[in-house]
């Protein structure tokens, strides 16, 4: 059983700052070739004030950390029993590269079904531009298998 | 094409908007996928790890076929104006897996933001099983 007093607790702040081959090596791995992604002239073309940051990747700002999945160890979960069950964002206003980028994360629930077999664990973030502006709000879903 | 295919809210509901088949899942793709987005879960690159897991071989990260399956919607919101996207993860998408994207219109309403499609999104492998079921939402232009 997933330790059911962390619902609500904080996991912590952290500061990243996305370098634009970053972007591209992302945009390379999942075939994207929108130009906006490669070329900061190709961004200011379409309104944008630099390199935006794609659509998913504030899940892999989560992780780019020293210690990506500092969640697991401190819910004592084991990294072979988790699976991706749920992912959710919501766009406020832009993120870029070559900016800080403030991330916070809590979790929200953790819950179980089918007797106990699954757990099911909510993690709620949000990053934020270097003025405080909330760009994007995400919420993670992971199962626990047990058994 | 594929943006204006939205139609400033004249399309029908249901209406099939994108779709794109990519290359099978290779084994690369997953070291690729895994250093580009800072998932270093083993599950999806060292088949000892995954066997030692109760799984027969190592397996596509989810993000990878949800960024895939994104990509769809992003380009139908001219990169800017995509203002939310769900999924919920069905299957584990193995190694050789051909993933089709779809992405399907499901109706327009009236947002906090302004008008927004709400935008139904599919993937699914060879054999037609589905692998994510989500959505967007795109603000019109």
């Amino acid at each position: 059983m997933v330790d059911r007093s962390w619902i609500g607790k904080d996991l912590g702040s952290f500061v990243v700052e996305v370098a634009p081959k970053e972007v591209r090596r992302f945009v390379d791995a999942i075939g994207d070739d929108r130009p906006m992604y490669r070329d900061v002239e190709a961004a200011r073309a379409a309104g944008l004030a630099g390199i935006p940051i794609p659509p998913t990747y504030p899940f892999s700002l989560m992780l780019d950390r020293e210690d990506p999945f500092v969640f697991l160890r401190l819910l004592d979960i084991p990294q072979g029993k988790i699976l991706h069950a749920e992912q959710r964002f919501e766009y406020h206003a832009p993120l870029y590269a070559d900016e800080p980028i403030t991330l916070t994360e809590k979790v929200a629930d953790i819950y179980d079904k089918k007797g106990g077999a699954l757990e099911f664990v909510v993690l709620d973030a949000e990053a934020r531009r270097a003025d405080g502006t909330l760009a994007v709000t995400m919420r993670r879903s992971l199962v626990v298998r047990h058994g | 094409m594929a943006e204006r295919e939205l139609g400033g809210g004249a399309v029908a509901p249901g209406t099939v908007l994108a779709e794109r088949t990519e290359a099978p899942v290779t084994r690369d793709l997953l070291a690729r996928f895994a250093a580009a987005s800072y998932d270093s879960n083993p599950i999806h690159v060292d088949i000892d790890f995954a066997k030692a897991s109760g799984y027969p071989d190592v397996f596509a990260h989810g993000m990878l076929i949800m960024a895939r399956m994104v990509r769809l919607a992003n380009d139908l919101a001219g990169g800017t104006r995509l203002r939310s996207v769900s999924t919920r993860f069905v299957s584990i998408t193995r190694v050789g897996d051909a993933i089709t994207s779809t992405a399907r219109l499901a109706r327009y309403e009236d947002g906090p933001t302004g008008r927004v499609a709400v935008v139904d999104l599919i993937a699914a492998d060879q054999a037609g099983d589905i692998k994510l079921k989500g959505e967007a939402t795109i603000a019109l232009a």
